[in-house]
Formats: structure tokens, sequence, C-alpha cells
């Protein structure tokens, strides 16, 4: 599960193609224009490999941290089939994870280097997953919803050019179909319930109606930055882009089961075929990506414990003559 | 102390500030590719890679990673370093070129010639 890659506004632009080779440039980009992909080993714009490794490693950053709020409730699942239902969600998640790390290991970066840099808070994840799971119907509309955002973002970024991404994606998203059967199968049964069900599944829309309108990221500012980022098959779809096709695809969903999205604007505008909305409060969304949230503290100090009770055990079975290559695809 | 809705978290009682030493090189081990086969009849493919300490963790690993939804029938892993591989940057030694028409099924071409003989002879 995932947003759109964060990229920090107040980050100084880089004067994108400074040094590169322009004869190697331009079969790189003749190469993307065609439609093939770009592949570990071949030459790519220092610009490229630095996007692409922040917004893998970030993704996978995105799935290991997302598998926190919703395993909340695995002790807790009403029934056994659920119970066993919602490991298999996390199993899968935290499997993406493993699948997204080495995506962009390839690229050059270590694993260890950026389980560092996400364990430090250097790094960023899915801001969603910075807030609470506070009932069983919280996680519901988790499995429903946010896993629906993130299939519309990893649809659109498997088309993307490089090649062990793609790979990836394509991978994951048939996993994430069964998580958003899933998610909508347990939100259908608590919206049809008992009239307390009812009211715990339309209490866990509410909140969290906002971070889900966030979940795309603020609008892409129009640079040239985007432009090349487009161009290279990096960004496949700008943050507006893909809001306005989740809003279209499940709003309508939401409303057949009699539920109330906290938005009086909530529109579709039957003329621009565009979806009108109250706009997002980015300013809680910086403050909350940037550390301030309810459980950004909580999730990295529970990956710091993850990764600390398992070091004794991964140092016992190290074998102290290996050594690490850079995977190969 | 955290103080989580997750009973599981609740109970290891994690500080906030639990500050922890850097992962160091190799702590997630060395890479392994994955080859997998879906069925009896085809061939294994490469399907990604897992990080193991040995062959058979990685075996294990792997099955974990790419045969959970019961595709595989077999798998085979192995280490990365033992790949050896061409370079994209010569991928021009694949090219064929047009004189070796030779080595293809297409550079046979036998209806004109056996049309040609069946009008002469009709003629006759
Ligand atoms: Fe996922
Ligand atoms: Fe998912």
């Amino acid at each position: 599960m995932y947003g759109n890659a964060y990229i920090d506004p107040n980050e100084k632009p880089l004067s994108i193609l400074d040094g590169e080779d322009p004869i190697k440039l331009a079969e790189f980009e003749a190469r993307i224009a065609r439609g093939e992909k770009i592949e570990p080993k071949d030459w790519m714009p220092k610009e490229y490999r630095k996007q692409l490794i922040r917004m893998i490693e970030q993704h996978a950053h995105s799935e290991i941290i997302g598998a926190l709020p919703e395993g909340t409730w695995i002790t807790r699942a009403p029934g056994f089939k659920r119970k066993l239902a919602l490991m298999a969600k996390v199993q899968d998640e935290v499997g993406h994870a493993q699948l997204l790390y080495s995506a962009a290991e390839t690229l050059g970066k270590s694993r260890e280097a950026m389980i560092n840099d996400l364990i430090t808070g250097k790094s960023k994840y899915s801001n969603v997953f910075n807030y609470p799971a506070l009932t069983w119907a919280d996680s519901c509309v988790i499995a429903w919803l946010i896993d629906a955002g993130a299939i519309i973002n990893q649809v659109a970024n498997a088309k993307g050019s490089y090649g062990p991404y793609g790979r990836a994606l394509d991978r994951i998203c048939t996993e994430e179909s069964f998580h958003l059967k899933y998610g909508h199968h347990n939100v259908v049964t608590l919206a049809t319930g008992t009239p307390f069900q009812r009211q715990m599944v339309q209490e866990a829309l509410t909140r969290w109606w906002p971070p889900i309108m966030h979940f795309f990221g603020p609008s892409d500012k129009i640079s040239n930055h985007t432009t090349i980022l487009m161009k290279w098959k990096v960004k496949m779809a700008t943050n507006d882009d893909m809001r306005q096709q989740f809003l279209n695809m499940y709003v309508p969903k939401i409303w057949d089961l009699g539920l109330v999205l906290p938005d009086a604007n909530l529109k579709k505008n039957e003329e621009t075929k565009l979806w009108e909305y109250t706009e997002p409060d980015w300013d809680e969304f910086k403050r909350v990506i940037n550390g301030g949230g309810p459980c950004n503290a909580e999730r990295l100090a529970v990956r710091r414990m993850a990764e600390e009770k398992g070091r004794w055990v991964r140092a016992a079975l190290l074998n102290k003559s290996e050594k690490y290559v850079t995977p190969l695809a | 102390m955290i103080n989580s809705l997750d009973p599981r978290i609740a109970r290891e009682q994690i500080n906030e500030d639990n500050t922890i030493a850097p992962l160091t090189e190799m702590d997630n081990w060395e890479t392994y590719e994955v080859f997998h086969q879906k069925k009896r009849g085809e061939q294994h493919e490469h399907v990604g890679i897992v990080h193991a300490p040995n062959n058979e963790m990685a075996l294990l690993f792997g099955k974990e990673q790419y045969g959970r939804r019961g595709i595989s029938v077999n798998i085979w892993v192995v280490k990365t370093s033992n790949v050896f591989a061409s370079d994209y940057d010569d991928a021009d030694i694949f090219e064929t070129v047009p004189n070796k028409q030779y080595r293809e099924a297409g550079g046979y071409k036998v209806m004109e010639m056996i049309n040609k003989y069946k009008k002469e002879n009709k003629e006759k």
C-alpha cells in the first residue's frame, strides 16, 4: 500500500541534467520513448537513479509500516476465518516490502542502508500509517480503501520504465486484488449488519476520510522536474489524476452502502466529469509526515525493536566469508 | 513507554527513544537469485531475489516469497555472486545479419519453383 513518493517541496530543485553525457542521455530517452525498459546495469541519468531509489524505497517502507496498523487487530479479529485472512494479508504486505527493497537494491542502495534510513526517520513512508486503527472497523476501511488507493498507484507505476520495479509491482498487484475484496467484504458486512456495526464502520470511515484524501499527495507543481520524471516514465500519473480515479471508482460504492462522507462539497461535476471536493488540509499532512502524527513515534520504535531483537539471530547465521553482491534483476 | 492499541506491542514495553546501533553491511546477508517452475514440463523462470545466509534458508525464503500462492512445483536458488552474466551494453553480440537467412526456416522458399514447374509441364 502506498501513495505517490513524497518529495519535500522545500528541496532545492537540482539542475537535473548537469554533467550528463548528451549521447548516452539521448539513447536512454529514445529507449524509453520506444517503450523499452531500463535494466539495472544500464547507463541512467543520476537523477533517474536517485528518484527511483527514493520512490521504491518509500514504497517498501510503506508496505512494512502499513502492516502495523492492520496487525493491531490480528489478536482480536472477529472470528477465525477473518483472523486467518488478516494474517495472510499482513504477511503479503511484508512480502511486498521484501520485493520492493530488492528492486531498489538493484539501483545500488543496500537493504541495510534503507532500513537505517527508515528507523532513524530519514526516509518517509506513506503518511496514512501514522494514524491509528482505533477499532476493528478501521482495519476494514484500511483494507478496502487504502488498498484501493494503493492499487491505483501500483497499476500506474507498473507501466513505468524501470524493469525491476515494474516486475515487482506486477507480482504485488496480483495479491492486492485479494486485499481489496477482503476489505470490501468486511466493510459490507458491517454496513449491512446491526445498528452498532453500522455506526462503527461509519465512524471509522469519517476518521479515515481526511488521510485518504491526503493519500495521493498534494497537487503536483507543474515544473521542469515533473515533466522530466514523466518523460522518463518514473512518474506515471499526476497526484490529482490518481485522486480523481480513486473518487470516481469508490465514492459511488461507499454511497451505495448509505454511508456518509464528511465532505459536504464532494460531488461529481457532470460537465467536467471531475470530482469536486473541499481542498484537503495540507498543513496537517505536512505536520504529520514530518513526525507530528499520532503514531509516528510508535511506528518507528516498533521497527527499531524488531530490528534489534532479530539481530543476534541474523548474526548467528551469517557466514563471515561471504560478500554482498548487488542482485542482478 | 508506548501505550499501543496492539496488545502484542504493548506487552513489549517499548520506549519511544529506543535508539539502536545502525545495521552494518551483510546484516541482511547476501542475495540469491530465485527461479521457479510453475508446472511440470515448463522451464524454470527467474522470479526475483531473496537475502539468505545459506542455500537451505534461501530455498525456504524463496518458497515463502515466490511460491506463496501455490503456483510452483519446483524452485531453484543460485547465489547472485555465482551468476556470470552478459552486459546489456554488449547486446549487439546477439544481432543477426540478413545473410544468415540460410539458418532460418524462412530462408527456404519453394512454392515459386513448384508453381513454375507445374505451369511449364501443363503447357507441354
Ligand atoms: Fe501491499
Ligand atoms: Fe495490500
